[in-house]
């Protein structure tokens, strides 16, 4: 976690609020850097934004070509996000989900519609910094248009305590020619309890590609679940899992890729690092349908290579100073 | 002057064979010492031993290094007296970047200092040091990134196990004269390899045969008998010592070192 100061709110934004909206927004947005988050991104009109605290909208940017539509619920938001057809979005859209108080339940329900041969990212943060007993569910559903690209990236920090349920579940359809790029991050702090399951239906020529990276520790549990369908003649599919575990934490990983169509191709790669008393699981299922597809897989769970370790000893690294390096490169 | 390392009477055993009967050696400071000898002689079994690499600690014998036993110290602390070692085959490390990386063993590091590292194994620090030291490396350039890290690091002993394997003639040049540099700041070089020309770059050369050093002194002495009594078996029962045909031959010759 980088060393950071508290975020300058911008004036802008603090002028046109009232003060209950300016305490709720300077809190989020210190979690939203402690997080990684780009603050200064938010008061930018050339990037879209949205910033929801518990069951607030705080704040929503439009851009020509993206909307979003936010209504707040007893538990969370209800969002549909739409990208027009055609168009290019040169900054991600920056997004900023999380709550402050120690317990609670934040339910997110976005939509997402990429209109065809449009280009868009994402950059969401997900926190929760004084969690003790909280539980954070998203239900997303996601249509990438004909020829369209969206890249998802979602970085979450869950505080020290693990005291945190995620639970994020998505419903992916990738068009004829589209992509879609998604990488989940949970590498600093605890990760409490987390069960993604993501699944992803992709059309003729159309890619998908789905990133895992979690760094469990103490009692934390994280359960991947992903399936990539290749439904469409010459879709593509990859599935990349990188996760640690030590302490007591258990990690299980199932992924499914399923090659349906003359020319598809799909692998699945997991790479798995055990330390003390941690359990990883990894169960790779692969169904292939017809005789011009295919799908490979390959994982790898275990300790640390004793080679690489004894590599960075020989600079003078103390072990557990070689075990931190291996994983934060696995995990980067 | 005291020597820097001195090897007395190591004896290693790995399950099934004792890789290592006996080795005596003894490096100065910020000299070239070159080991010679054919594949499957212990020169690369001597060199995890000196490091402290797990599962070759030594049975019998000691290790002293500037004159303190390091015997039972662990990889780390050897590390931080001075030694170091370049692997034959490197290890790969995801998402750890080649500037990063070089930059790990030093005490104090500076990008100015990592980047003329990379300048003297040839390769260009633009295209270098952002790099992953992962799979997407060839053989050759993860070579060159362990040697400009070992060089990097100023380290008092630097041990470089077959630094010249799967490089090119040019490359091979290169690479001698940076070990000449390496001394040259003070660097003591015990250089591992089968390549008896690479003798031409070094002060002191010994020879590794059954497991043993059979001979030292000086560099062309060593390289002469290295040609004239080890090469033969090579020739006569082929480089690859696991080769089905003539492997268990092989073998034997160099594991028990018939030609001392």
């Amino acid at each position: 976690m980088k060393a950071h100061t508290a975020p300058v709110i911008p004036a802008s934004l603090l002028s046109r609020r009232d003060p209950a909206w300016a305490r709720d927004f300077e809190a989020i947005l210190k979690a939203y850097d402690a997080a990684g988050g780009k603050v200064d991104a938010l008061q930018s009109d050339r990037i879209a934004s949205a910033v929801i605290s518990a069951n607030r909208v705080l704040l929503v940017n439009e851009i020509p070509g993206v909307h979003i539509e936010a209504e707040e619920t007893p538990t969370g938001i209800r969002a549909l996000i739409r990208v027009d057809p055609g168009t290019r979005v040169e900054y991600p859209v920056h997004l900023c989900f999380g709550m402050i108080p120690q317990e609670g339940i934040q339910e997110i329900l976005p939509t997402f519609e990429i209109g065809e041969g449009a280009e868009v990212g994402f950059l969401a943060h997900c926190t929760f910094p004084n969690a003790v007993n909280l539980q954070h569910i998203m239900d997303a559903t996601v249509r990438i248009g004909p020829g369209a690209t969206m890249r998802y990236t979602e970085a979450h920090y869950h505080g020290p305590y693990g005291g945190v349920q995620v639970l994020p579940t998505s419903h992916v359809v990738v068009e004829e020619g589209g992509r879609f790029e998604n990488e989940f991050n949970l590498t600093h702090g605890r990760v409490g309890r987390m069960e993604i399951r993501m699944e992803v239906d992709v059309a003729a020529r159309g890619v998908a590609e789905l990133t895992v990276k979690a760094y469990g520790m103490g009692e934390d549990y994280i359960r991947a679940e992903e399936t990539i369908r290749l439904n469409g003649p010459d879709a593509r599919g990859l599935t990349k899992t990188r996760v640690a575990v030590r302490d007591r934490a258990v990690s299980e990983v199932y992924t499914t890729a399923e090659g349906n169509a003359p020319g598809a191709r799909g692998h699945m790669d997991c790479t798995e690092i055990v330390r003390d008393q941690a359990v990883a699981r990894n169960t790779p299922i692969v169904v292939v349908r017809n005789d011009q597809a295919r799908v490979t897989h390959e994982a790898a769970i275990g300790s640390v290579s004793r080679k690489e370790l004894e590599t960075l000893m020989a600079r003078g690294l103390s072990e557990d100073e070689a075990v931190d390096i291996i994983i934060r490169g696995m995990l980067a | 002057m005291n020597p820097l390392l001195v090897v007395e009477n190591v004896h290693v055993h790995r399950p099934g064979a004792e890789v290592l009967r006996g080795v005596n050696l003894t490096v100065y400071p910020a000299e070239v010492h070159v080991l010679l000898g054919l594949n499957g002689s212990g020169k690369s079994s001597l060199a995890y031993t000196l490091m402290g690499c797990a599962g070759y600690r030594p049975a019998q014998g000691r290790i002293l290094f500037d004159g303190e036993d390091i015997t039972d110290l662990p990889v780390s602390e050897r590390a931080r007296r001075g030694i170091t070692l370049a692997w034959q085959e490197p290890a790969r490390f995801e998402g750890l970047r080649t500037g990063d990386y070089i930059a790990l063993g030093m005490k104090e590091p500076t990008l100015a200092r990592v980047e003329e590292a990379l300048r003297a194994v040839a390769l260009a620090p633009a295209a270098y040091l952002g790099r992953p030291v992962d799979p997407t490396l060839s053989g050759g350039e993860r070579k060159r990134i362990e040697l400009a890290a070992v060089y990097a690091m100023r380290p008092r002993l630097a041990i470089l196990d077959e630094p010249d394997s799967g490089i090119d003639v040019l490359g091979v040049e290169e690479i001698t004269g940076l070990i000449r540099q390496m001394a040259a700041e003070g660097t003591a070089v015990l250089l591992i390899t089968h390549r008896d020309e690479m003798a031409d770059a070094a002060d002191r050369a010994s020879l590794m045969c059954g497991g043993t050093v059979v001979k030292t002194g000086n560099p062309d002495e060593v390289r002469a008998y290295f040609a004239q009594r080890c090469r033969p078996h090579e020739e006569t029962l082929g480089a690859q010592p696991w080769e089905p045909v003539n492997g268990d031959a092989y073998k034997e010759v160099v594991t028990r070192g018939v030609c001392a």
